[in-house]
């Protein structure tokens, strides 16, 4: 455990806060820059720039009809939406945002939120199953499919960084990255990782889960009010979990030149890889269900295992280490 | 930690309890999960955090999720609680209670014997668990990596099917 000076409750409570109002704020930013990219002005009306429409979709949520379906499954239906916004918070709880302020340095480090993530894909399959709806059904099913499947090169393509830190700890992977970030030697497990991420996400291009010009809303088609909010919440706030990842894992997390304090350095690239997942929903189409399947296993898979592959080899000739098997 | 132990323990127990007993098999597979979940606790607790995750990440994330994949596309409902409801008569408990009594008799008298040895609560690092696996036990992760592998190509092998085209445009010339 590392030394904090700061009292774990306050980050606890700085973390929370920060980030559950980040995510709402997200709501305006990507609106804005959408716009921005399409050449549209986007909400500009309510308060400067239109921020204020954030006050608006939010009031707007909370006092809508909180309407549970008669025939959809009562207990599973409520608590489908509690699941993604609780496994991605709990994620956050290995992220180091400056040196010292992480909530927990846990020995498992990153497999916590691989495990953490695998649970989040129950929101989806739950939500849609209990719906009770063929829409929400078929996006559950392809949620399903979709996130067991990225879940593997999820994990594959972080084995990378973790081969050449020697450990599972966020703490130590950016210390170990003072002479140089993990993108350059890593940039096979840069690429698969954000890719899995956005997948996880089920950000565009692959939201296939939810595909709202085939599926309706997929598998949320049935949920309204703060249920729906949750699970519009959980969105971003995944986001900014893939995105602090990336940051952590592959771009230094909080190192930078001296003159500026390391949260802000952390925040910054954060928002970068926030701006990209903007970006890449503005730009890209969505690709089929059976397209999706084919690009992770034919191309993902063997890539994330051949860079686990040279990386390992690697290491294991710059160790020098002698081979010896013995049975 | 002794309390923290109990507590997990018990819901795992509670929460097995309730997957066999429960009439819809959602459910039952959620209270799987829990159970999962549980028992990474209890992994946790007693010094394996790598057991621990890896208990959540493939059985709770990946196996469950997948039974769950292939009832949502089998679309059991109603009809099939009801079989459930005929199928769980009181009388099926009774084999497996009896042969769980006897496990439990064995238990029972091998504490008492008290040739145990108790939980050092060390904490087992993943690399330790990665050198055993790859060094003492290694043929036994060969073998199960080739029985996974045979599982593989025998599902490609059932799966596999003449590819539909449903376009004229999408034909491919050579098939």
């Amino acid at each position: 455990m590392t030394e904090t000076t700061i009292h774990p409750g306050l980050i606890i409570a700085g973390v929370l806060a920060g980030l559950l109002t980040i995510a709402p704020g997200l709501i305006w930013l990507e609106r804005r820059l959408l716009a921005l990219w399409q050449d549209r002005y986007g909400p500009n009306r309510a308060g400067p720039f239109g921020v204020l429409v954030v006050l608006a979709d939010t009031l707007k949520l909370f006092f809508k009809e909180d309407w549970i379906p008669p025939f959809a499954d009562r207990p599973v239906f409520v608590i489908a939406p509690a699941i993604v916004a609780i496994t991605v918070l709990m994620s956050f709880v290995i992220i180091p945002f400056a040196p010292g302020f992480i909530v927990t340095d846990f020995n498992i480090g990153i497999l916590f939120f691989l495990a953490m993530s695998s649970m989040g894909a129950y929101s989806i399959i739950l939500g849609g199953w209990a719906s009770n709806n063929k829409y929400a059904l078929l996006g559950a099913m392809r949620g399903a499919a979709q996130l067991i499947s990225y879940e593997v090169f999820m994990g594959l393509s972080l084995m990378g960084v973790v081969l050449l830190t020697g450990s599972f700890r966020l703490q130590a992977i950016i210390e170990a990255q003072r002479d140089m970030w993990f993108v350059v030697p890593q940039f096979l497990g840069f690429v698969t990782f954000l890719i899995a991420g956005i997948a996880e996400t089920h950000r565009l291009p692959f939201d296939i889960p939810e595909a709202e010009s085939e599926l309706i809303a997929g598998f949320h088609s049935e949920y309204s009010g703060m249920k729906f909010g949750l699970f519009f919440v959980g969105e971003y706030l995944g986001i900014m979990l893939i995105s602090s990842l990336v940051v952590c894992l592959f771009f230094g997390g909080w190192l930078g030149p001296d003159f500026l304090p390391p949260i802000v350095w952390f925040i910054i690239k954060m928002f970068a890889f926030i701006f990209l997942f903007i970006l890449l929903r503005a730009s890209l189409p969505r690709p089929r269900y059976d397209q999706l399947m084919e690009f992770g296993w034919k191309i993902l898979l063997p890539v994330t295992l051949l860079n686990l592959l040279v990386t390992a080899a690697i290491v294991l000739y710059q160790s020098g280490a002698e081979m010896n098997i013995k049975f | 930690m002794q309390v923290t132990f109990y507590i997990a323990a018990g819901v795992a127990i509670l929460s097995t309890i309730m997957v066999i007993t429960r009439f819809n098999i959602i459910h039952a597979l959620l209270y799987l999960v829990v159970s999962f979940m549980a028992l990474a606790v209890v992994f946790y607790i007693m010094g394996a955090p790598f057991a621990a995750a890896l208990e959540v990440i493939v059985y709770a994330g990946a196996i469950v999720v997948l039974i769950i994949f292939v009832i949502m596309m089998l679309n059991l409902k109603s009809e099939a609680v009801a079989q459930e409801k005929k199928w769980l008569t009181p009388e099926v408990y009774v084999g497996p209670a009896i042969l769980c009594i006897i496990l439990l008799a064995e238990l029972i008298y091998t504490i008492g014997v008290g040739n145990t040895v108790g939980i050092t609560g060390q904490i087992v690092d993943v690399k330790e668990v990665g050198q055993s696996l790859y060094g003492e036990y290694i043929l036994g992760v060969e073998l199960s990596g080739m029985l996974l592998m045979s599982g593989i190509v025998g599902a490609y092998h059932l799966g596999r099917q003449k590819k539909k085209v449903v376009h004229r445009f999408l034909e491919k010339p050579e098939e």
